[in-house]
């Protein structure tokens, strides 16, 4: 039972990294590094799928968790940033919308 | 560093988080049990399906699960997945640059190079799914990353096709899945009961028009809203 | 046998962990991983139900065939999540620009 045991450690590496990653995941502050680790997740649960003998899920894992799922999160945070960005665009604008007025009106008011 | 490690410890030591935590520790607990409770070693329902495999039309145990005997299944899903694209759809208008990006000479050519093989790969896919691992859902999976390929080099034609035939292509899976079912109706009296003799090209012919719409509907999620032609009738919001 | 239960334990805590980070994390993307993280757990415990080693009989395929329509109803509602938190933080930075201009003209008359 020899080849047992190596695949008995194999499983416990393959689910302890798994683990880690999702906790890393999880637990990073960064979303974009959040993202790249969710991807790298998605092909290790690919490897997980071969190893449970569900050649189909895996496919489908390998082509759609990592595969399309990461884009997504990456096209939806990059829409969220942009958003972020307009939206400090517009405060500075403001800010200076604001100073100039209230520079005229102290020169109004001198 | 010291202001994570202030701001870990005030997490700690949060009420509700701890409490959150009391109760998730819990549910972990009687899970475990759950765990050490199953029987691992009963045979579940792999016998049945092996014996019942003949009559399926199709080799791949997983594929004759999933469109003959729980066909019903695999024919809401499909649904669903039209819904999902109905709702983006309906929330918002895809989010096109104002100038159109140029690709690069090395991107142009990888997706030159890997387009055609990834839509080639997806139906053998697809006609795989009858005797070996594979089949609508891998296909489909495999046409919708091609898709987003095209679509994240902003090749410019693509943007120029006319939505009417994306809505045709959404459509097709679902549309010739309901068909088949309702012939089934009509032929034999129950709904997704296949005729004996017709059985394996039927679900070909369903897994086919199931893997292009599937491929379809993830292109548009991700495009991320209803195209620039939305033939809402001239009514704009 | 084991590898059932190692499988199923590995499950278990990918849930666990993605049901206290859903809870305790406040960014919409990063509850939507969570619940991604969630959904693998729940494929994992349901995929190891399944296994059985090489001769040991025939792999129970229902399990698998639900969980590969479980993979792809989860890409959809990901995407439609993503979709949807867009949406919110558009309008909410929307109104909340709004209201600090409507904010500035009142204070400016």
């Amino acid at each position: 039972m020899m080849s047992y045991s190596i695949l008995t450690v194999f499983d416990i590496v393959l689910i302890s990294t798994l683990l880690w990653l999702a906790w890393k995941m999880l637990r990073s502050e960064d979303i974009f590094k959040a993202v790249v680790l969710f991807i790298s997740f998605g092909l290790l649960m690919a490897l997980a799928w071969v190893r449970m003998r569900a050649p189909d899920v895996a496919l489908a894992e390998a082509a759609l968790g990592a595969g399309l799922t990461g884009p997504l999160f990456l096209s939806a945070l990059r829409r969220m940033e942009r958003l972020h960005k307009d939206e400090r665009r517009v405060d500075i604008d403001e800010e200076r919308k604001s100073d100039r007025t209230l520079d005229t009106k102290q020169k109004e008011a001198l | 560093m010291t202001a994570r490690s202030t701001q870990n410890k005030r997490k700690r030591f949060d009420p509700v988080l701890l409490l959150v935590l009391l109760l998730i520790v819990f549910l972990t607990g009687l899970l475990v049990q759950v765990i050490l409770a199953t029987d691992y070693l009963g045979s579940g329902l792999g016998d049945d399906v092996a014996r019942f495999q003949d009559l399926s039309g199709v080799e791949s145990p997983v594929t004759a699960v999933l469109l003959n005997f729980r066909g019903y299944d695999t024919l809401l899903e499909v649904m669903v997945l039209l819904m999902a694209v109905v709702g983006v759809w309906s929330l918002t208008r895809a989010p096109f640059p104002k100038k159109p990006i140029e690709p690069g000479p090395i991107q142009l050519a990888v997706v030159r190079l890997l387009a055609p093989l990834m839509v080639l790969f997806s139906f053998y896919l697809v006609w795989q799914g009858s005797h070996l691992a594979g089949g609508a859902f891998q296909g489909g999976a495999v046409l919708g990353g091609a898709c987003v390929l095209m679509l994240v080099s902003e090749l410019p034609w693509l943007k120029n096709i006319s939505s009417r035939f994306l809505r045709i292509g959404l459509l097709s899976g679902p549309l010739v899945f309901l068909g088949v079912a309702i012939l089934c109706i009509v032929l034999q009296g129950t709904l997704l009961d296949y005729p004996q003799e017709w059985v394996g090209t039927l679900l070909l012919l369903i897994e086919t028009a199931c893997a292009v719409s599937i491929g379809l509907t993830l292109a548009c999620l991700f495009a991320g809203g209803r195209p620039k032609d939305d033939l809402s009738g001239g009514r704009k919001r | 046998m084991i590898t059932n239960m190692l499988y199923s334990l590995g499950g278990l805590l990918l849930f666990i962990m993605g049901l206290f980070a859903l809870i305790a994390c406040s960014h919409p993307l990063r509850k939507i991983l969570a619940v991604n993280v969630m959904a693998t757990g729940v494929f994992l415990i349901l995929i190891a139900t399944a296994y059985k080693q090489a001769g040991a009989g025939e792999i129970d395929p229902v399990p698998h065939a639900m969980v590969l329509t479980g993979i792809v109803v989860s890409v959809s509602v990901t995407a439609l999540a993503l979709i949807l938190a867009c949406r919110v933080q558009e309008t909410s930075n929307r109104s909340l620009s709004q209201q600090r201009k409507n904010d500035f003209t009142g204070a400016g008359e």
